[in-house]
């Protein structure tokens, strides 16, 4: 496979990404006017927001994995994970109340986030290099919003709307990765009060350093590589739960704390 | 139900496990049959086998998770007794032959250095007077055809119990969080499933309290020395020959677990 897209309709598609994702609204998916569109015409669309976002003031803090877990696999109907770029403007803080009005239906997931001290770049990238090039792991919520109508999609369409990345919140205690067993963390998420969703890390790949691997391969066939200093979220560890305005989730995980967030309009 | 027909049941249900048949589940035909005649016919198919020479060990408890919960209709566990033929030890390869319809699950084991007298025993109390916790695996059986049960059936044949094991590695519960260890199922070296402690009654300690309390309305005793498998943290897993097991929580270790033989069904 390779890009099948022109230059024209890459733009023009990213255009039509942008706009859903700015103004929050839902748009089909984009196979159904492109059927013949590849996972690196997704990636294509992708870099071209990527490259607009940050013309436009925005800063690159890092990527994240998607779609990595059996459960995520299965509720989205993919069979192959993907990733997507983080900036600081989808960052919220720890304990704050996350606006909904510019998001279309978001999602929450619990995560574990990397932070590394050293570069990384593929191919070949192991877990082992990952943990090697990890300053500090921590526990994150990651908020998701497909920009497609009903949340329903295929690869092509989810990669080129940035893999549904909308917001993320990083928080609990960072942790040395050598001071923990990264594939036996379990995760509790707790909407309202009641547990929506439970598991262990290895629910992810088998170990989120494994993703986070893998996510630096990928980024080498899009020509890219992972700087030190990059924040890496590794993929929903739980399935990803909807969420509305008053509503309250708390994240908690073996060994490196919680992280608690509110939702309002 | 009067004790005539109580013990039929339970000489039926003993006969089913010698002969490695399955019966007729009793809600089908005694619709009226309620839990407190299941126990008694729990009673005497238990005291059949003490009869034959097995010493009761300890006790498990099933039944621990919403989703088992809301299938069977029931709020609360229900709970077994484990005889002295029941435990395997780590290494020790399972023979299925001895088997009828077993299916296995992951737990956190429990042994008790005090007795536990209910009734007002809390997690607090548990944790006081736990020895030390493990992984295992219950392989559980039905002696009931196709597993057709309601919580009566199940709970007159034992709680499903079939035969156990306990991994080498312990801990004690001050050292862990019980709670949040999260844990890894591999089947044949494959991710199979993830949990974690709260899947089980919100906290392991729960269903071990829950326990005491019954067994203290009931009069049992529940004694220092004592084995508890607290409840499953994963889904059910089908064995047959040549399966292995492997089921880590986190902070604790591992237990693994391999299967020989034919079940009866």
């Amino acid at each position: 496979m390779s890009i099948t897209l022109n230059r024209e309709d890459i733009v023009r598609l990213c255009e039509r990404v942008e706009g859903a994702q700015t103004r929050a609204y839902a748009i089909p998916k984009l196979t159904n006017e492109y059927p013949g569109m590849t996972i690196e015409d997704g990636y294509a669309v992708q870099s071209e927001l990527r490259r607009r976002f940050i013309e436009q003031g925005h800063t690159l803090v890092g990527w994240k994995a998607g779609l990595t877990s059996k459960a995520k696999m299965e509720q989205m109907g993919v069979n192959v994970p993907s990733i997507g770029f983080l900036t600081d403007k989808m960052a919220r803080p720890e304990n704050s109340v996350i606006s909904t009005s510019d998001l279309v239906h978001p999602r929450v997931e619990c995560e574990v986030a990397f932070v590394t001290n050293k570069d990384l770049a593929g191919p070949g990238v192991t877990a082992g290099d990952v943990i090697d090039a990890t300053d500090y792991v921590l526990p994150a919520i990651e908020i998701i919003d497909s920009r497609f109508s009903g949340f329903k999609f295929d690869l092509e369409s989810v990669i080129a709307d940035n893999g549904s990345s909308a917001r993320y919140v990083g928080g609990g205690r960072a942790r040395r990765p050598k001071d923990i067993d990264l594939r036996t963390l379990g995760v509790v998420m707790e909407k309202n009060g009641e547990v929506v969703g439970m598991g262990a890390s290895a629910a992810v790949l088998g170990n989120p350093a494994e993703a986070v691997a893998m996510l630096v391969n990928i980024l080498h066939d899009l020509g890219e590589r992972l700087p030190a200093g990059s924040f890496v979220m590794s993929g929903g560890i739980t399935e990803a739960v909807a969420v509305q305005p008053g509503d309250h989730v708390i994240a908690r995980y073996q060994d490196l704390g919680s992280v608690s967030i509110r939702f309002g309009e | 139900m009067n004790q005539e027909k109580i013990d039929q049941y339970g000489d039926e249900l003993y006969q089913a496990f010698l002969d490695r048949k399955t019966i007729a589940p009793f809600t089908e035909r005694d619709p009226d049959i309620t839990l407190e005649d299941a126990y008694k016919i729990q009673l005497r198919f238990i005291q059949r086998r003490v009869d034959a020479g097995e010493a009761i060990v300890g006790k498990k408890i099933g039944v621990t998770s919403k989703p088992v919960q809301d299938f069977l209709g029931v709020f609360q566990p229900d709970f077994g007794q484990l005889t002295s033929n029941m435990v395997y030890q780590e290494g020790d390869v399972i023979d299925l032959g001895g088997l009828i319809q077993p299916k296995a699950e992951a737990e956190l084991a429990f042994v008790l250095k005090e007795d536990l007298q209910g009734p007002g025993v809390t997690a607090m109390d548990v944790i006081r007077a736990t020895d030390y916790v493990a992984p295992c695996f219950e392989i559980v059986d039905s002696r009931i055809r196709d597993w057709k049960i309601l919580i009566q059936d199940t709970v007159a044949d034992n709680a499903s119990c079939g035969v156990y094991v306990i991994g080498s590695c312990k801990a004690d519960p001050r050292d862990v969080d019980i709670t949040m260890a999260g844990m890894v199922l591999e089947k044949n070296s494959e991710l199979f499933s993830t949990g974690v402690g709260a899947a089980v009654q919100g906290s392991p300690a729960n269903a071990v309290a829950w326990l005491a309390n019954t067994l203290g309305e009931l009069g049992i005793p529940f004694k220092a020395g004592e084995v508890i498998l607290s409840g499953s943290q994963s889904n059910l897993v089908p064995v047959v020959d040549g399966d292995e097991l492997v089921c880590t929580v986190g902070g604790i270790g591992s237990c693994s677990v391999r299967f020989a033989g034919r079940s009866a069904v």
